[in-house]
């Protein structure tokens, strides 16, 4: 059974079809592209797995679980996680700290336990602040924990949203164009982060992406998406060498 | 069944000034997106200069209201040029303090100017009482002024912003600033615009209320101002017509919960609507909703 | 420039310290000062006061600075606690003739019943955003302050009478006392609280804040600060955390409620004390001290305090130049204009300082 299980998913604003019939299938451990073109609605999607719109109508499954009806933190305790097209950090917060928001709901102690520090407090802001570290290091970000996230370099800033994302502990990670605004030596470096997360963390992952070199680079499997519906789905070298899918994206 | 009635227009009457004042916390907050917390200063210091003028030099009223309303226009300006203009980029809180020094310091110029002792002020309207229904209700001059002046303005004002140019830079400023300053509009010069029609009103609103409420201290305009800001909000902040409902809403339900409810209530009452409308509907009656895109 | 570097966890620990250190330094200061005669009367009688607003502005940057929500309604926390200790004051004053004991329970009284009315506010409240939530809370704190006005409340031998019209509508036995006489409020709280008092108070409210705006929990109010969506998306329960913090804001307003009212030997509900007004002027406070910067509210708290009283010699110009200075703090700090001027001639550039911008926390 496939991680991820997308069926005949559909969401409309206003009579606008964003999404119609949309199905994904993603393996365990997979790395899988979704891409179209600009307004194809490819972060409604995203926006739709991760509760931020509740779809008109199809299921959605994690493992087997149902995640049609679940808010956005539910979901992301049921394990899916998210990095935002247009960054959304904790800006005024410090780089580790960013982190270990992340890290919430995995190693907890009461708020009475923070105003007493009664010695859970220590033990578990201690595994929280090594967990944090481990995760930073990951991303080459260990000399700025410190650091406010706002003044990082921008990307070190996607770096981090994917370090928050995981330190969610997820079982699907969803990377909204995660080389945007990065250039070529970057997304590069990105690349191997990327597989690096997938091959340490036993991670699956779907990703949207414009990088057509990234895209091709990491990506096992694709789905085009065009005008809210699919175009094309395969392997990620059937897809790119798909006439119909050259044609929405070079045009006529 | 009169004293209903005749409650009903009272409460319209207080509404119309209410209208006016949240027309001018509306209009500063569609295009300046501050609460201007001094508004309700400018009206205070508006009806001194008409009690200088008018009961003190023994100016014509009309004279009086006139000077007054240049001198608010004036004021309004100059508080926008110094006081608010360099913040434009600053956060909202900071603003939000900026304005609270501004009231501070007009109610404590009114202060040293004309002390601490209640002025009585004299209404400047002279039309007789109307009598209906055989003396049973009795319209107060003051109370059929104050609706008129505030029915004309609302017509005159909403003509001025659809059809006149500075009108439109003010919509085109309130919708997106930026967007309007990369179109050419003088987006310094239509904020200025604003502060000004908005003071200008709130002269107004100060002589009417003054007629109607005749004591004049330094914090007249103060609880007058924070129930036109909840009129403004109540309506839907940064909508014309909604300053409009709210003001006269909130006039009517001022003066009907103090008749029928409590007079010491009365605020409260005015206060748990505002609640209530707000929890049903978030952004006001005509307000609104902006969702944050994901 | 901007600081680029925040604190570890040891600096964040030192730092803390220094806080707790400057408010003991003050008050060891006072003491001498007030044991060499050099403490005039006028000053005196602002030590308690001085340690209400310290508490009030700590508290209210919680709301304002840490979970980033505008109040304009934290006078009516105060009111609340005032009320419900001098209430518990007054009618255990035969029964606990222990004065400490008596006025420890009441703080906690006080503080409970503060909390609970951020509670009710906060639930509905908390879901209208910016200055819809600033006015809402202002709203709030008008109504407590109104409905406190028009209660009667009475005592006797069958147990608690409460009115909306009158002292005589209670209906009293003969030997039964009023505690709340609606607009001339409660007359005869014991007068319990002291400076030193105040000072632990203020200690007391600095470690609740402090501990917890640097652990999960503060971290959580933080990141919807920051990001709603975010905090969201990384399984933050934002209402939840909304509401502790709200909460915790609105139980320490009340303590400072419950020591204002021992203070006074008269506690009524007037524009003055428990109005809007009041919440802005701890707003202001907050403000100049820097927004999320706790240390920086205390020492706003006691600068706008003790500025308008040394100001008194000019009398009426006084209010005015209080005016001119929070417009002039206002358009220095934040200008953009300003900010590059201070920025090339600041005297920390000058003095050859690396760290450009205040300390956050």
């Amino acid at each position: 059974m496939a991680l991820l299980e997308v069926e005949s998913l559909g969401i409309s604003f206003g009579g606008l079809r964003a999404v119609d019939n949309f199905n994904i299938s993603v393996e365990k451990e997979q790395l899988y592209g979704l891409i179209g073109p600009n307004g194809a609605g490819k972060t409604t999607i995203f926006n739709l797995l991760t509760g931020v719109y509740k779809p008109d109508k199809g299921t959605i499954r994690l493992d087997g679980e149902n995640m049609v009806g679940k808010n956005t933190i539910d979901i992301n305790k049921a394990g899916i996680a998210r990095t935002f097209q247009n960054i959304r950090l904790f800006k005024d917060m410090s780089v580790i700290d960013n982190v270990k928001v992340g890290l919430h709901n995995h190693h907890s102690y009461s708020t009475l336990s923070a105003i007493f520090r009664f010695p859970s407090y220590y033990k578990v802001e201690k595994e929280i602040r090594e967990r944090a570290m481990e995760l930073l290091k990951v991303f080459g970000l260990e000399e700025e924990c410190d650091y406010l996230a706002s003044n990082l370099p921008y990307g070190k800033q996607r770096k981090l949203e994917i370090a928050r994302a995981l330190a969610t502990g997820p079982k699907l990670l969803l990377l909204d164009e995660p080389a945007a605004g990065m250039n070529p030596n970057e997304t590069g470096e990105l690349m191997d982060t990327i597989r690096f997360v997938r091959d340490n963390f036993h991670m699956t992952i779907l990703l949207i992406e414009h990088d057509m070199k990234l895209v091709s680079g990491i990506c096992e499997g694709l789905t085009v998406l065009n005008f809210g519906q699919v175009l094309a789905e395969g392997t990620t070298g059937e897809v790119l060498n798909n006439p119909e899918v050259i044609k929405a994206y070079l045009g006529e | 069944m009169m004293g209903f009635i005749s409650y009903l227009v009272n409460g319209i009457s207080l509404g119309s000034v209410y209208a006016l004042i949240a027309l001018g916390y509306t209009m500063v907050y569609g295009i300046a997106k501050m609460l201007n917390f001094a508004h309700g200063d400018v009206i205070m210091i508006g009806s001194y200069v008409v009690f200088s003028t008018v009961s003190t030099m023994g100016l014509p009223p009309a004279a009086g209201i006139l000077i007054s309303v240049a001198v608010c226009t004036v004021l309004g300006v100059v508080i926008e040029r110094i006081a608010y203009r360099p913040l434009r980029q600053a956060s909202k809180l900071v603003v939000l303090i900026t304005a609270i020094g501004v009231s501070y310091f007009l109610q404590n110029v009114a202060l040293l100017i004309y002390g601490a002792n209640t002025k009585s002020f004299t209404s400047v309207v002279t039309i007789p009482p109307l009598s209906l229904a055989g003396g049973a209700l009795i319209i107060s001059g003051e109370t059929i002024v104050t609706i008129l002046a505030c029915i004309v303005i609302m017509i005159v004002l909403t003509l001025f912003i659809r059809h006149s140019k500075p009108g439109r830079a003010m919509l085109a400023v309130s919708e997106d600033g930026g967007a309007a300053q990369l179109m050419g509009v003088n987006v310094d010069g239509t904020i200025a615009l604003t502060f000004a029609i908005g003071s200008a009103l709130a002269a107004v609103a100060g002589v009417l209320l003054c007629s109607s409420y005749p004591s004049l201290t330094p914090y007249t305009g103060a609880m007058p101002g924070i129930k036109a800001f909840v009129a403004a909000v109540f309506g839907g902040i940064g909508s014309i017509p909604g300053a409009f409902i709210g003001g006269i809403l909130l006039g009517i339900i001022e003066i009907l919960g103090k008749a029928y409810i409590s007079s010491q209530l009365a605020d409260a009452i005015v206060f748990a609507v505002l609640i209530v409308v707000l929890l049903v509907k978030p952004t006001g009656i005509l307000g609104r909703q902006i969702q944050e895109k994901v | 420039m901007r600081q680029m570097k925040t604190k570890a966890l040891s600096k964040q620990t030192r730092n803390n310290l220094v806080t707790y250190g400057i408010v003991i330094a003050a008050y060891i200061a006072v003491e001498i000062l007030m044991r060499a005669g050099m403490v005039s009367s006028l000053l005196k009688g602002l030590l308690v006061p001085l340690c209400i607003y310290v508490i009030l502005a700590v508290s209210l940057n919680l709301t304002v600075g840490i979970l980033g929500e505008l109040s304009l309604g934290h006078a009516g926390f105060m009111c609340v606690g005032a009320f419900a200790g001098a209430i518990f004051s007054k009618c255990t004053m035969n029964a606990i003739p222990v004065a400490g004991l008596r006025f420890f329970l009441a703080l906690l009284i006080g503080a409970a019943f503060a909390a609970l009315a951020g509670i009710l506010v906060g639930i509905p409240v908390l879901r209208l955003k910016g200055d819809y939530l600033a006015i809402v809370t202002l709203a709030f704190g008008e109504i407590i302050k109104n409905v406190i006005n028009i209660i009667f409340l009475g005592r006797d031998s069958r147990g608690f009478h409460i009115s909306l019209k009158d002292a005589f509508d209670l209906g009293l036995e003969p030997e039964g006392e009023v505690i709340i006489k609606g607009p001339q409020g409660i007359t005869g709280t014991p007068n319990d609280s002291t400076f030193l008092i105040g000072i632990l108070l203020i200690l007391v409210t600095l470690f609740i804040v402090l501990n917890l705006i640097h652990s999960r929990t503060g971290r959580a109010i933080m990141s919807i600060r920051d990001n709603r969506i975010a905090a969201e998306s990384v399984g933050i329960n934002v209402t939840k955390y909304k509401l502790l913090a709200f909460t915790v804001s609105a139980s320490l307003a009340g303590v400072a409620g419950v020591l204002y009212a021992h203070n006074l030997s008269t506690l009524a509900a007037q524009p003055k004390n428990f109005g809007y007004n009041m919440s802005i002027m701890i707003l202001v406070f907050v403000v100049l001290g820097g927004i999320g910067n706790i240390r920086g509210s205390i020492i706003a708290a006691v600068v706008l305090t003790l500025l308008p009283e040394m100001l008194r010699s000019l009398n009426d110009y006084r209010m005015l130049i209080y005016a001119v200075v929070l417009i002039a703090v206002m358009i220095f700090s934040w200008s953009p204009k300003c900010r590059e001027f201070r920025e090339r001639y600041g005297l920390k550039r000058l003095l050859g300082s690396k760290k450009g911008a205040k300390e956050e926390v």
